[in-house]
């Protein structure tokens, strides 16, 4: 490179800089992601939309893929959740405790008594006394819903038998993540066993 | 930890290992500016952007013009993404009615995602329009990531030139990159995770009404499309708060995998084509094998940890593992997998939270930011950044065998050591003395949510990812305030190009010398010895900087946590 000064080196780079933040923009700004929502919701519209669950009469109570608060005993409950007041789809958030933190050393122990008063025994699962990453977990594991089994049993006069093997036919087990159960699905399929017992 | 965990880790590494020469090819047309089938459909955009903006694609660049014209590019873009976020209120694509960010907010994303860091000040939901998303960040996603890889190419051609004047045309490895590698991909990856229940609408708010008859709201968006080039481009901005823990983001364990694919399979190939580059690709394995090694020991810490749990929770009557800011659906293994690869790379996404780790699992993902994000690191930076190392490394090496180092091929004499030091020193210089200001002064000291040594965890996470332009934090932080936004916006622009310009210096001075043959005194940089040589430089540099903050942060939370004593 000859003697060129810093100068006329910039004054070089304005337009080809300038020029190629605006086509950019247009091409990976605009283009990109509004061809990809057109393509995306003529071949996958359930989930380019949210994975919506609808009721019977068509009203939108969930999504497939992301967590809702159960706590009614009738129900399998969900995970403690730090997303605002708990599940709310506009606060996504972990509790950030970390691991010797005070506060997060009596969340746990007062979900712990809680546990123990319906009857869990032994150690209780990680997972229904932890709040998720998201807030929104859909899933617990089979060990949490399995703990709460005698519980909705109780709540809705069924066999434990029952309702674990609901819990079994709900497992999923991934190749490549840890075995879950979906909250909203096994709660759907809860209601459509005891339907009597908890009429809306 | 168990059978089925470590299996998905082996496996991880094992697709990529395969993917690693095939995308190194690819790659390599790129580097050489040779045309690749995608030219047939993409050409005539590519060429067409030459003509609008005035560039000779094939006109070569000495470094100073390559690293003036890539400083003002992205200058550029930093003002458009400062514009857009600032009138976001007034601008369409706005189904929630944000209002426009506040001036210091606005500079601290602008810079974070033109930085390829990512960090996130602002909850993703509730902050950013659709528009924001789409002009604002998912641009600077693809072009931080292109930027970062023809940085990395400009470097290979200062080792692979002889007597040259010229490292490259930044403009046509930008474009090159951008139209060749990165979009074809998102296109390929944005309708995958479609199709695994990432949303993808202009649409913004459903209403619910749950189960058992709460009122609740369901945000979504274009998430699908940003989701794709957040992760393959190593920058890690999630579209929501809590990032690709959301199911939104990241619904399944496949779309998991794919996502940890995405990070690491560029820097995996960056190995390869350095290699091509310079004639030997055995000197491509031995990097990555370097790499592999230092990935590997972390994985096997961090997993260890979660998996052991925290002995607060097993006193209280909790089994196993510690789930705390885990989901259900990737348990413990691919979590702390996530954690490792996320800081490995420099890509910061998240989906777990790492705030709530076990001490020593959340040391590794710190430690893995700290030592320079070089084990494969972000796309581009990563290989550019181990690079500086290997030169410090053929350095010592040098000095212990009493001759001149020589490196692929070049004599590496003061001035390449003097740069190579100079990007090396920087970095830590700038995330030890931002801890300790912050550390001492109130706004500083007013922004852990967690007492004790945790909280100076968490300053000192919140630098080192600044700096390092990884991005993931210790999010129990509260970094929106005028003051954490300021100083970790300019950190994560000096931690940005303080590397970058020594580096390109080093590569106009290689570019400019002769060839060395290899001979029988040259010290072999493909064996077991340099190999060791590597790891040990990096660890040692990084150790010996970073140790005693670490003492002071993870190590003393540790011994609190194993003795139950809480803050």
């Amino acid at each position: 490179m000859s003697k060129t000064n810093i100068g006329q080196e910039l004054s070089s780079a304005v337009r080809p800089a300038i020029v190629m933040t605006i086509l950019f923009a247009a091409l990976l700004g605009i283009v990109y992601p509004l061809a990809m929502t057109g393509i995306g919701q003529a071949l996958f519209p359930a989930q380019a939309n949210g994975s919506l669950v609808r009721d019977a009469a068509g009203r939108v109570i969930g999504s497939t893929v992301v967590g809702q608060a159960f706590t009614s005993e009738r129900y399998f409950q969900t995970r403690p959740s730090a997303a605002g007041e708990g599940y709310d789809g506009l606060a996504s958030s972990g509790s950030n405790l970390g691991p010797a933190s005070r506060v997060l050393a009596e969340r746990v122990a007062a979900d712990v008594a809680k546990r123990r008063s319906e009857g869990v025994r032994g150690a209780v699962p990680a997972d229904l006394v932890t709040a998720s990453g998201s807030g929104l977990d859909p899933d617990l594991s089979p060990e949490a819903a399995r703990a709460q089994a005698p519980r909705v049993a109780t709540a809705r006069r069924l066999s434990v038998g029952q309702v674990r093997a609901l819990i079994d036919a709900h497992v999923e087990a991934p190749l490549l993540g840890a075995p879950h159960v979906n909250v909203l699905a096994l709660n759907r399929a809860l209601d459509g066993l005891s339907p009597e017992v908890f009429g809306r | 930890m168990t059978i089925a965990g470590w299996a998905l880790i082996l496996s991880f590494v094992g697709v990529l290992l395969a993917l690693t020469k095939p995308v190194g090819l690819w790659l390599f047309a790129l580097y050489e500016g040779r045309r690749t089938p995608l030219h047939h459909v993409l050409g005539p955009v590519e060429n067409g952007f030459y003509r609008l903006a005035g560039i000779d694609p094939a006109a070569q660049q000495g470094w100073r013009r390559y690293a003036v014209h890539m400083l003002l590019f992205n200058t550029a873009l930093l003002a458009l993404t400062y514009v857009v976020l600032r009138l976001q209120g007034v601008l369409p694509g706005n189904p929630q009615g944000l209002a426009g960010l506040s001036p210091d907010l606005a500079f601290n994303t602008a810079v974070s995602f033109t930085t390829n860091t990512n960090w996130q000040s602002y909850g993703g939901e509730g902050t950013m329009s659709n528009l924001s998303q789409m002009l604002g960040l998912t641009i600077q996603n693809f072009l931080s990531a292109a930027t970062g890889i023809a940085l990395a190419f400009a470097l290979f051609r200062g080792f692979a030139r002889r007597e040259a004047a010229a490292v490259g045309n930044f403009w046509a490895d930008v474009t090159r990159i951008t139209l060749y590698l990165l979009l074809p991909l998102c296109v390929v990856l944005t309708l995958f995770y479609i199709a695994g229940g990432v949303p993808q609408t202009l649409g913004g708010v459903v209403d619910v009404t749950t189960l058992e008859g709460a009122r609740k709201t369901i945000l979504l968006g274009p998430v699908a499309s940003q989701e794709a080039i957040k992760m393959l481009g190593t920058n890690g901005g999630g579209f929501f708060n809590a990032n690709s823990a959301h199911p939104f983001e990241n619904p399944t364990a496949l779309t998991n995998f794919i996502q940890m694919l995405s990070i690491f399979v560029i820097g995996f190939g960056l190995t390869w084509t350095f290699g091509r580059a310079v004639g030997n690709t055995r000197q491509g394995w031995a990097i990555l094998a370097a790499m592999v090694i230092l990935f590997l020991a972390g994985v096997s810490v961090a997993y260890a940890q979660e998996a052991a749990g925290n002995p607060v929770l097993h006193q209280l009557g909790v089994a196993g593992g510690n789930m705390e800011g885990k989901e259900a659906r990737f348990g413990i293994a691919a979590s702390a997998l996530f954690s490792v690869i996320t800081t490995a790379a420099s890509c910061g996404a998240v989906n777990a939270m790492h705030d709530s780790f076990t001490a020593l699992g959340g040391m590794i993902p710190m430690l893995n930011i700290q030592l320079g994000e070089v084990v494969i690191g972000g796309v581009g930076a990563g290989i550019y950044g181990f690079l500086l190392f290997a030169i410090l490394a053929v350095f010592v090496a040098g000095l212990m065998v009493g001759r001149t180092p020589e490196y692929v091929g070049k004599k590496i004499e003061a001035r390449e050591v003097k740069l190579a030091v100079l990007a090396i020193a920087v970095l830590p210089l700038i995330i030890l003395g931002f801890t300790a200001l912050s550390s001492m002064l109130a706004p500083g000291l007013a922004g852990p949510l967690n007492k004790g040594p945790h909280g100076f965890s968490e300053i000192l996470y919140a630098f080192s990812s600044a700096v390092g332009n990884n991005g993931s934090a210790f999010a129990g932080l509260t970094a929106n305030t005028p003051y954490y936004n300021a100083l970790l916006g300019i950190a994560m622009w000096l931690g940005r190009f303080f590397v970058i310009v020594p580096m390109l210096a080093i590569a106009g001075s290689l570019a400019a010398k002769k060839h060395v043959p290899e001979s029988a005194g040259s010290f072999p940089t493909t064996g077991g010895l340099w190999v060791g040589m590597l790891i040990g430089i990096i660890l040692i540099l990084g150790g010996l900087t970073f140790l005693p903050s670490l003492a002071l942060g993870p190590i003393a939370d540790h011994l609190a946590m194993i003795r139950g004593q809480l803050f």
